[in-house]
């Protein structure tokens, strides 16, 4: 697997370490039944199978019967009984073996988990964690392929965050636990195997990072792009690219889909004059529109030297094939040609 | 203390546990079925199960139609006071919705659902719980809130969505919710409310409370995926549920012929793991005997129970229905004069000289009027103010949200006698 080096060059890590994502939502999730003992884990195969990617590892083990468990194959069903856990007191964090088969307990997440609070006039609380992966994955085809950032990011009531390396994967599954609201968490199957440097502060037991707050991954002078999840590697692999041609990019990891932190992306396009979004979900209604959007409705569209771009993945279901697969998703290449065609360069 | 807890946490195996190897002494394990699945014992002869076990499953009553109770050993022998009460409960629940129906006709709330015929439902059950149950309901159990004390300017408010409303105008009316009196708020879509009602009846076994969670919901809404995700969740996790399936006959013009083809709900319950009964719905004490020994044994057990209460629903499915469309005249009538839970139990208390005429014309009297004071009191409430529309989206209110609050409440403050804010609480 890759190495990707999370960039921050304010301050020197002390006591560094690889850490795949996989790891360190598992730390979170360990840290955080320890923590709370309102706190359980439930979904498919997450108790004696270690989880369906393992993220669940030795929980069961440690934790047993009452925090880690099986459910039988109904999503509608266990995402209710996590709903309704949730209301009666307990923190329930409900898994997806993928986002794809959450439509089948959609119903539960938004007209319940979602709407409840403001339903209820704040009588009724649901304080529960979906969480799974989300997006593409590798020859997985149409079914299990999809992006859900612009479904959940559309419904007031949700959190929904969507972590790119380990630290923010440890960091926002802790505070998405933490918080009384629903939290959508979006992973990506793809990143679970891949290490990141994490700072001693970032694995300690307190690491909490903020759910709303985008990051900068890289500073930069000539253009803002902005991503979420697994493109933000992309992207930052387009900036190395481009710097070599003296185009400086400033890459902006969003973190969170809803509440989304649209003043750092203001800030920067106000700095750098360009905005191109790169995802991995369809261009219509999706993240970037809503980039966007925002932009042109505030203070940053003034700085706006051309217009925005997006970079998606092609609007079609996923097909199998890998060429074809392959040049479904944003590439490297789509992000540097992005920068070169709103930088007219 | 915690041998007893460890003692309710312990996985009850069904007399026929699935994986084990079973066998008797006298058998060896080839002649019992060793499968992980499920195991009885072979059959030699090809012989499908019908859908009508045992001819249908019998319907458990107290009293015949005319309120004479058939076997007193099962007469739960309530004190009067307590059968006043319900009877009292059901009565006014009739007059409330006469009220509010008609309201709705004449454009005074936008909506409405009326209990009539299955009042029995409600308050029988209601009775036989404690009072710190937590009940999650369809939208059809307005009884059960009120017997539990939920006053009737309550209801009102919840319906005209007025500043008293707890619910804040949010929701339609009848969407009750009272954390209180332990009656979750009414959600729309059907069914949903099942497999919470069992995640809910986990967090508190977890919490070693004794105390039960009962669920409401129709024969309609049983046919639903999630009735079937919760039925099996609730006994997988020994939860302590008990369902109840108001049985009325009618999901709104759907008759249950073409709802179902097995033996109604609580043939269903068994297939799950669940212990059954199919109950007189319009006989109060039938519903209070089966929900009081259902709830004791599922808090002391730690297993759901399954009551399908059969009644049936003699007002329309909604304001927005007319069921003359669908079903005669005579049908709804026979129900009406000859089998509804309040004439029954009516004819009960007047043998024992309980009740009589009197009372019962005092009675209506009193309760129209109380009905009617509280209905043009809800009338003269103004409405919730309006910056309360940004509130409880989340638990906390994010930061966008206040600024479109406060920009609301400049206009106001500069545009406001362009609005009718009379209307509104400040």
């Amino acid at each position: 697997s890759r190495r990707v080096g999370s960039v921050s060059p304010l301050s020197p890590p002390a006591a560094v370490s690889q850490v795949t994502v996989r790891d360190a939502l598992n730390q979170a999730l360990d840290e955080e039944l320890e923590r709370d003992e309102r706190v359980f884990l439930l979904g498919e195969e997450v108790a004696q199978y270690d989880g369906a990617y393992k993220i669940s590892r030795g929980l069961w083990k440690k934790y047993g019967d009452k925090r880690v468990i099986d459910t039988p194959i109904s999503e509608m069903g266990f995402a209710g009984i996590a709903v309704g856990a949730a209301m009666a007191g307990l923190r329930p964090v409900c898994e997806f073996m993928t986002f794809n088969f959450s439509m089948q307990a959609i119903d539960q997440v938004i007209n319940s988990a979602a709407k409840t609070c403001y339903m209820s006039a704040g009588s009724i609380s649901v304080p529960i964690v979906f969480r799974g992966p989300n997006g593409a994955s590798a020859g997985v085809a149409a079914q299990h392929s999809q992006c859900f950032a612009a479904w959940y990011g559309h419904c007031p009531g949700l959190k929904v965050v969507s972590p790119w390396s380990s630290e923010d994967a440890k960091g926002l599954l802790k505070a998405s636990i933490r918080d009384d609201n629903p939290v959508v968490m979006l992973e990506s199957e793809l990143l679970y195997g891949v290490p990141f440097e994490m700072s001693e502060q970032a694995q300690s037991k307190e690491f909490v990072i903020p759910i709303g707050k985008a990051k900068i991954e890289r500073q930069g002078t000539h253009v803002t792009l902005v991503a979420h999840s697994r493109p933000v590697g992309h992207c930052l692999e387009a900036a190395a690219v481009l710097s070599k041609e003296g185009v400086e990019c400033e890459v902006i990891n969003l973190r969170t889909i809803r509440p989304m932190d649209v003043e750092t992306v203001e800030a920067s396009v106000v700095k750098t004059n360009h905005l191109v979004t790169v995802e991995g979900g369809w261009p219509q209604f999706g993240v970037g529109a809503e980039i966007c959007a925002r932009i042109m409705e505030g203070p940053a569209f003034n700085y706006l030297d051309a217009p925005a771009v997006r970079v998606t993945g092609a609007d079609v279901p996923m097909p199998y094939a890998k060429i074809l697969e392959d040049n479904s998703i944003p590439q490297v290449k789509d992000i540097v040609f992005a920068v070169k065609k709103t930088l007219n360069i | 203390m915690a041998a007893l807890r460890a003692l309710r946490w312990r996985r009850r195996l069904p007399g026929l546990g699935p994986r084990r190897l079973r066998g008797t002494a006298a058998e060896s394990p080839e002649e019992r079925p060793q499968f992980p699945g499920a195991s009885a014992a072979f059959a030699e002869r090809l012989e499908f199960i019908q859908p009508q076990v045992l001819a249908g499953i019998p319907v458990y009553r107290v009293m015949d139609r005319q309120g004479h109770v058939l076997r007193p050993s099962e007469d739960p022998q309530l004190p009067k006071e307590q059968v006043l009460k319900l009877y009292r409960t059901m009565t006014l629940l009739n007059t409330m919705d006469r009220i509010l129906y008609e309201s709705q006709r004449q454009g005074r709330i936008s909506f409405y659902m009326t209990n009539y015929g299955e009042e029995g439902t409600h308050v029988g059950s209601a009775a036989a719980l404690d009072a710190a149950d937590l009940v999650f309901g369809q939208y059809r159990e307005a009884g059960v809130l009120l017997y539990r004390g939920y006053p009737l300017e309550l209801f009102m408010a919840q319906c005209y969505g007025n500043a008293r409303d707890p619910g804040k105008g949010r929701q339609m009316p009848v969407h009750y919710g009272c954390p209180e009196r332990h009656f979750v708020t009414i959600s729309s879509p059907l069914a949903t409310q099942i497999p919470q009602a069992v995640g809910a009846a986990y967090a508190i076994k977890r919490a070693d409370a004794s105390r039960a969670v009962v669920c409401y919901f129709g024969e309609g809404a049983a046919s639903e995926g999630d009735a079937h995700a919760g039925f099996n969740f609730a006994a997988t996790l020994e939860c302590p549920i008990v369902f109840f399936c108001r049985n009325n006959g009618y999901a709104i013009s759907t008759p249950t012929a073409e709802q179902y083809r097995g033996d109604g709900i609580a043939a269903r319950g068994p297939g799950y793991g669940l212990l059954s009964i199919r109950v007189d719905g319009n006989d109060v004490f039938a519903v209070y005997n089966a929900t009081r020994e259902a709830r004791r044994r599922a808090v002391a057990e730690n297993q759901p129970f399954l009551i399908e209460a059969m009644t049936y629903r003699i007002g329309h499915h909604s304001t927005s229905d007319d069921s003359s469309a669908y079903r005669s005249v005579d049908e709804v009538n026979y129900w009406d004069k000859q089998d509804h839970p309040i004439s029954r139990l009516r004819l009960y208390l007047e043998r024992r000289s309980w009740w009589d005429e009197r009372q019962e014309r005092d009675w209506r009297k009193s309760s129209r009027k109380m009905v009617l004071e509280a209905f043009e009191q809800a009338e003269r409430e103004p409405k919730p103010p309006p910056r309360l529309l940004f509130s409880d989206v989340y638990r906390e209110m994010p930061p966008r949200l206040r600024r479109q609050r406060e920009e609301l409440e400049r206009h106001l403050e500069s545009y406001g006698e362009h609005y009718p804010l009379q209307q509104f609480q400040k």
